[in-house]
């Protein structure tokens, strides 16, 4: 009966939401469009074991380079693999290192840009400078100096990325918070005599998260392109691991083969993923900027 | 605070950022779990070989010292006198000093980011112009489209569909290398070919390095160019909305003059800032750039040394990269400066 109920408020809750996105305009259509070719792409890569006809790593199960046919929909790899199941089971790597970069992101990024500029002073400079510093640096140069350090793998990948999009968190929960702060209702807040981590989290913290989940999705987007350069130049996952990044690269180094559908398929689906985020991101932050509201 | 003054505390702020920065690197590089020894042999050799190569690379020593020793070499006025370039360390894989190979392998960089940021900013700033001045539109909705589209595009992706299409199969365009092979490279004067073959006047090696040149730099300026349109398209829509606009079309002031010699003009400087900090992420695609079109720069450097694991070496180019940022960031803040009097209050 509960279940039920709750169902029936989250519908209740969605429908308007996406009704009110609509009539939003374009923006409002970029954040449903994004949305949904993101949720596709997740749902695809989770049930992806089982409707992938073959063995994704299994060799020579048709015969190398075989164009797309009807019995391999997309052509089969330098090693007889069949290319559709790798594209189906291939998205799993890029979503776990990129929700993974952007959860270590969010739990360094937010609290220190939340504390930094709310306690101010000596401390919050000498956080600035240090983020700054980073932020001005080639995010992939730290990232390939990262990787090339901590070696292959799914965390090492993630953590070498979320050391690139930490500053962009702090950066804007920081100027977020040093107006917030000065406005009447946190000052009521501190009049009545409301601890400084209650004030921080309670009434700060929610007026921040529009501008958190903008960067969020943009950092998601970010993290995916970032990972697939990675695996680019030889930092990503092991060969045989179904990946869209890794079968790229395969392509590209059997370029003047002419198999295209080793390289298209892939690219094509990273370009999706990253376009999914991207929309949503680029949606949100127009809907969110004061300046372009008439 | 007139503009001199600007510049030299400036220059001065640069200081602390450029030690932060460094010391980051070294902090990756050295202090990160993972001996970069150890790493470079792969566990493939003994404890004396290891010992020998740490004794040759000043690696035995104390971390403190190392560290001091990492940022004198930077500084020593002499060698670089001697040398032409910083002491950077040496390679563990050649053992050559590893500034004399990224200083050579550099002018390639710059040259291709030199033509991407070139491309990139007139088609973004073209586009976004036309997008904001078509707001809502279908023109403006198909801009963005494609703007949205270039920013998902890993870039590699695009350089290798270019390499497919102009190379293998049209045969138009050469795929590699930053002059035909079969053409000698023109003289150094400066290191970038296109610069050097002008000024030897051998116009048909400026050709041939154009050429060479055109794909790489394609690719990177495309994909750049969308975080160009979306700048100046935004910062359009905020400047066409103010009232000098305004006024200056109420004056009967031809359109384009209206655009681009007010509009533009003031939502120029934000844009700028971006051009700087976009710099970094240039520095970052000209990296996968060389990878894919076998350029022969710091990017193409750095991944061939992470295939030698090559930790000095890496290290040495990640170094440039840093300094190169930051010195490009001093320039764009100083003509920001120089074109909006009132960062200098």
């Amino acid at each position: 009966m509960t279940k039920v109920k709750i169902k029936r408020s989250i519908l209740a809750r969605l429908i308007p939401g996406v009704t009110s996105l609509t009539r939003k305009g374009p923006s409002g259509w970029m954040v449903i469009l994004g949305t949904i070719i993101v949720s596709a792409l997740v749902i695809m890569t989770v049930i992806a074991p089982w409707i992938a006809p073959y063995d994704p790593t299994k060799t020579s199960v048709g015969p190398i380079r075989e164009p797309p046919s009807p019995q391999f929909p997309m052509g089969t790899t330098h090693l007889g693999q069949d290319m559709l199941s790798r594209i189906l089971c291939g998205g799993s790597i890029m979503l776990q290192v990129s929700a993974l970069s952007v959860l270590v992101c969010f739990l360094i990024g937010v609290p220190l840009g939340l504390f930094s500029s709310y306690v101010g002073g000596s401390f919050d400079k000498a956080c600035s400078l240090v983020i700054d510093a980073v932020y001005a640096f080639p995010g992939l140069v730290i990232a390939i100096a990262i990787s090339a350090m901590l070696g292959r793998g799914v965390v090492n990948m993630a953590l070498s990325i979320a050391v690139v999009y930490i500053p962009s968190y702090f950066r804007v929960v920081r100027s977020q918070v040093l107006s917030i702060k000065e406005l009447t209702y946190v000052e009521a807040a501190r009049g009545i005599g409301a601890k400084w981590h209650a004030i921080l989290f309670r009434y700060v913290f929610p007026n921040v998260i529009p501008s958190i989940v903008v960067v969020a999705t943009i950092n998601f987007a970010d993290a995916i392109l970032t990972a697939a350069g990675l695996t680019f130049i030889g930092l990503g996952v092991e060969i045989h691991i179904p990946d869209w990044g890794r079968d790229l690269t395969s392509g590209w180094e059997y370029l003047s083969s002419g198999a295209w559908w080793i390289i298209t398929f892939p690219g094509l689906m990273v370009i999706l993923l990253a376009l999914g985020f991207t929309l949503i991101g680029e949606g949100l932050s127009e809907l969110l900027n004061p300046k372009l509201q008439r | 605070m007139g503009l001199r003054s600007y510049i030299i505390t400036r220059i001065l702020l640069t200081i602390p950022t450029l030690l932060l920065l460094l010391s980051m690197v070294f902090l990756i590089m050295r202090v990160l779990p993972g001996d970069p020894v150890a790493l470079h042999f792969e566990k493939k050799a003994t404890p004396e070989q290891m010992e020998s190569m740490r004794r040759a690379l000043g690696m035995d020593e104390p971390l403190w010292t190392q560290y001091i020793e990492y940022l004198g070499g930077l500084v020593d006025i002499g060698y670089i006198l001697e040398h032409g370039y910083p002491n950077l360390g040496k390679s563990m894989q050649t053992f050559e000093e590893v500034g004399g190979q990224i200083f050579s392998a550099f002018p390639a960089t710059l040259e291709l980011a030199f033509y991407s940021m070139i491309i990139a900013s007139v088609i973004g700033i073209l586009l976004g112009v036309i997008s904001s001045k078509s707001y809502n539109s279908i023109l403006d909705h198909l801009i963005r489209g494609v703007g949205t589209v270039t920013y998902a595009v890993p870039i590699f992706f695009l350089g290798i569909v270019f390499q497919l299409i102009f190379g293998v199969y049209l045969r138009w365009l050469p795929t590699g290398l930053r002059i035909n092979p079969a053409v000698d490279a023109p003289a150094t004067i400066t290191g970038l070919y296109t610069v050097d073959s002008l000024l030897q006047g051998n116009l048909f090696k400026f050709f041939e390095s154009s050429k060479a040149l055109l794909l790489p730099s394609l690719t990177l300026g495309i994909i750049l160019s969308g975080m160009f349109i979306r700048m100046t398209r935004t910062n359009m829509l905020e400047t066409l909305r103010l009232d000098f606009v305004t006024a200056a079309k109420a004056r009967g002031l031809k359109e384009s003059t209206v655009t681009y010699g007010y509009a533009l003009r003031n939502a120029f400087l934000p844009i700028l800032t971006v051009m700087g900090l976009q710099f970094a992420i240039l520095l970052g695609g000209a990296i996968l750039t060389e990878t894919t079109f076998s350029w022969p720069g710091l990017g193409r450097y750095i991944v061939d040394r992470i295939n030698f694991r090559d930790y000095t070496a890496i290290q040495g180019a990640v170094v440039l990269f840093g300094l190169f940022v930051t010195f490009v960031s001093l320039v764009v803040d100083i003509l920001y400066a120089y074109l909006d009097p009132r960062i200098r209050l």
